[in-house]
C-alpha cells in the first residue's frame, strides 16, 4: 500500500528485495533534490544572499530534524558525512586510534572491520571479536570477560546485522560496556530504516547513521557524538567551513559541528535526508514494525516451504534480511536466474567475509524487505526461486 | 576450424532463444556437460581471476596445439567455460597468443550475462592466453 509513495514502483515491475543494500525514495525526497537544484543551488554557510542562506537554513533544519528523529541533546551532536563507511572510519582515525583495544562482534561489515586493521590492529593485537552462538546470537559473558580483559576499550558493534538481520540488544551492550569505563560507537547502518532509536535512553556514545538505507538520497549519512566526545575528537578533514582563523603560521578551528565537516557538504542530500526522515515519521515506526513483521513472518515461512534450503540463524530478534542457500547450489546461480525473472536480491558474501567464513560459506542468498513489500512480492519471489531451482536441478 | 567460425556457431547457438531464460536453459545445460574436473587439478595456480565464482582451467599441450579442461562450482559459470573450452581448445598457440579482447563482444555475451560475469569470461580467456604465452 505504501509503493504509491514511491516514483521507483511507478516506472518499474522489478520485485525490489535488496533493501539492506539501499532503500528506494520516497516521492518528496526526490522532489527536495529538485527544488534544490532547480530554485535555490547556492553554497551553505559561507554567501550570504538570499539562496545561499536558504540552501543553509535548510540544511541546518535537517540537523535539527535529524537531531529530534534520534532524540540527541544537541544540534552539535550531529554531524553529516558521506555515510556510515565514513563515520566510522573518521571515529576510528580521529578518537579511537588511541584506545589500546577495539572490541567488535562477530557480525559486523567490513565498514566495521577494515578500519580497524588500517590501524595495524589484528585479532587479540588491539582488536577483540566477540562471539556468538549457534544462532548468531550476541555472546554477552564473552562480551564481559573482554571487557574485564581489556578495561577502558573502545566498543564498535553493529546494531542490526545486513547480512543476517540478527538485531543486536545495543541498550544491554552499552550499559554493559560503560560499567567497565569502554567507549561504545554503534553502526547504526540499517537501525533507521526498520525501528525508533533514542540516543538519550540508548546512552550511545557514538551511533553512525546511513541516509540511503533510510529512504534518502546516497551519498549522506551522519555520525552522532556524545557531547562529553566533543572536544576530544579530532577533526578528521579540514579545510573551507571548518576553521575560526587562519594564517600562514597555523588556523583555529571551529566548534562542532563545523569542525568535522570540510568542504561543501553534500547540500540536497542532506536536506533530502531530512525529507526522508519527515515521511518516516508521518508513516510511524508502529507501523513499519508491524508491517515489517507480518511480511517478514510470511517470507520466512514459504522459504522454508522450499526443497534444501538452508537457513544459519533462526527468527528471534531479526529484521529486515534473511539469509540463506540451497544444498548442493552455488547462491550465484539462483541470482542471476531469479534477476532474469524480475526479482532484485543479494547473492554473495554482503560484505562480511569473516562471518561467511566461519560458517564455512563462499556466501548466501539475501532477502531484504522494507514496509513497502506486501505478501504478492514474497509471493513473486517463490515463484522465480521454485522456477530457478527447477532449472538448476541435475 | 577457425576460432572465429567457433565463436559464429555459439553466437547463432544463443541467439536462437529469443527468452533470456532458455538462453539461460542452454548455458546451464552446457554446464551441465562439462567433464568432472579432477580434484588434484583444482590448485590456485589453475584459478581464473576475476569469476565471481571459482573456475579451474588447465591446459595440455599436443603437436602444437593446446588443449583445455576446466570446470567451476556455479552451473552457469560452468556452462560459459564450456563454451570458452568449445572455441579456443585445440587451437594452435599462436592462435591463442593473437586472441582478440574483443571476442567477449563479438559473443553478444554482454546481453545475457551482467558485468560481473563478463569479467569472468574475461578472466577465461586471459587465462587462455596466458598459457599460450608460456607453452
Amino acid at each position: 500500500m505504501f509503493k504509491k509513495d514511491f516514483t521507483y514502483f511507478e516506472n518499474s515491475d522489478i520485485v525490489y528485495l535488496d533493501n539492506a543494500a539501499t532503500t528506494q525514495k520516497p516521492k518528496e525526497v526526490v522532489s527536495s533534490q529538485v527544488e534544490y537544484y532547480e530554485k535555490y543551488c547556492a553554497n551553505t554557510h559561507r554567501s550570504n544572499f538570499g539562496d545561499a542562506n536558504k540552501a543553509t537554513l535548510n540544511y541546518e533544519n535537517a540537523r535539527k530534524t535529524l537531531k529530534s528523529f534520534i532524540n540527541a541533546s544537541i544540534n552539535e551532536e550531529i554531524i553529516f558525512t558521506k555515510g556510515v563507511t565514513e563515520s566510522i572510519n573518521f571515529i576510528a582515525a580521529s578518537y579511537a586510534k588511541k584506545f589500546k583495544t577495539v572490541i567488535i562482534s562477530s557480525l559486523e561489515h567490513h565498514s566495521n572491520i577494515v578500519p580497524w586493521h588500517m590501524q595495524n590492529r589484528s585479532l587479540g593485537n588491539g582488536l577483540e571479536v566477540v562471539k556468538c552462538n549457534e544462532n548468531l546470537d550476541f555472546d554477552m559473558e564473552h562480551f564481559e570477560e573482554l571487557l574485564k580483559n581489556n578495561p577502558r576499550a573502545f566498543v564498535s558493534v553493529t546494531h542490526i546485522s545486513n547480512a543476517f538481520g540478527k538485531i543486536h540488544d545495543i541498550k544491554a551492550i552499552i550499559t554493559l560496556a560503560h560499567k567497565y569505563d569502554a567507549v561504545v560507537m554503534i553502526d547504526g547502518a540499517q537501525s533507521l530504516a526498520h525501528m525508533k532509536v533514542d540516543m538519550q535512553d540508548l546512552d550511545a556514545d557514538f551511533f553512525a547513521i546511513s541516509a540511503h538505507k533510510t529512504y534518502g538520497p546516497t551519498g549522506v549519512g551522519a555520525v552522532y557524538i556524545k557531547e562529553k566526545y566533543l572536544e576530544d575528537v579530532d577533526a578528521y578533514q579540514t579545510g573551507g567551513a571548518t576553521i575560526h582563523e587562519v594564517d600562514f603560521n597555523s588556523s583555529t578551528l571551529l566548534d562542532s559541528p563545523f569542525k568535522f565537516e570540510a568542504g561543501t557538504q553534500n547540500i540536497a542530500g542532506v536536506i533530502g535526508f531530512a525529507e526522508a526522515l519527515k515521511y518516516l515519521n508521518r508513516i510511524g515506526y508502529e507501523n513499519i514494525e508491524a508491517i515489517e513483521k507480518n511480511v517478514f513472518d510470511y517470507l520466512n515461512k514459504e522459504l522454508e516451504k522450499l526443497p534444501n534450503i538452508e537457513f544459519y540463524n533462526d527468527m528471534n530478534n531479526t529484521i529486515g534480511s534473511r539469509s540463506f542457500n540451497f544444498k548442493g547450489l552455488v547462491h550465484d546461480d539462483v541470482g542471476i536466474l531469479v534477476d532474469k525473472m524480475k526479482i532484485a536480491l543479494r547473492v554473495g558474501h554482503h560484505c562480511a567475509q569473516p562471518i561467511m567464513k566461519q560458517l564455512g560459506l563462499k556466501g548466501t542468498i539475501r532477502v531484504s524487505v522494507s514496509f513497502y513489500n506486501d505478501y504478492a512480492d514474497i509471493d513473486k519471489l517463490i515463484v522465480a526461486l521454485k522456477r530457478a531451482l527447477q532449472m538448476l536441478e541435475d | 576450424m577457425s576460432i572465429e567460425k567457433r565463436v559464429e556457431d555459439i553466437k547463432e547457438d544463443l541467439e536462437f532463444f529469443e527468452d533470456e531464460l532458455q538462453k539461460y536453459e542452454y548455458i546451464i545445460d552446457l554446464g551441465k556437460k562439462l567433464k568432472p574436473l579432477e580434484e588434484k587439478y583444482k590448485i590456485p595456480a589453475n584459478l581464473v581471476h576475476g569469476c565471481t565464482s571459482q573456475v579451474w582451467l588447465i591446459c595440455e599441450q599436443k603437436d602444437g596445439k593446446l588443449f583445455f579442461t576446466g570446470t567451476a562450482d556455479a552451473i552457469i559459470v560452468k556452462g560459459l567455460a564450456y563454451m570458452i573450452l568449445q572455441i579456443f581448445s585445440g587451437s594452435t598457440i599462436q592462435e591463442l597468443k593473437d586472441i582478440n579482447m574483443d571476442i567477449v563482444h563479438e559473443l553478444g555475451l554482454s546481453e545475457v550475462i551482467n558485468p560481473n560475469r563478463q569479467s569472468g569470461v574475461i578472466g577465461m580467456i586471459k587465462k587462455i592466453k596466458e598459457y599460450a604465452q608460456k607453452a
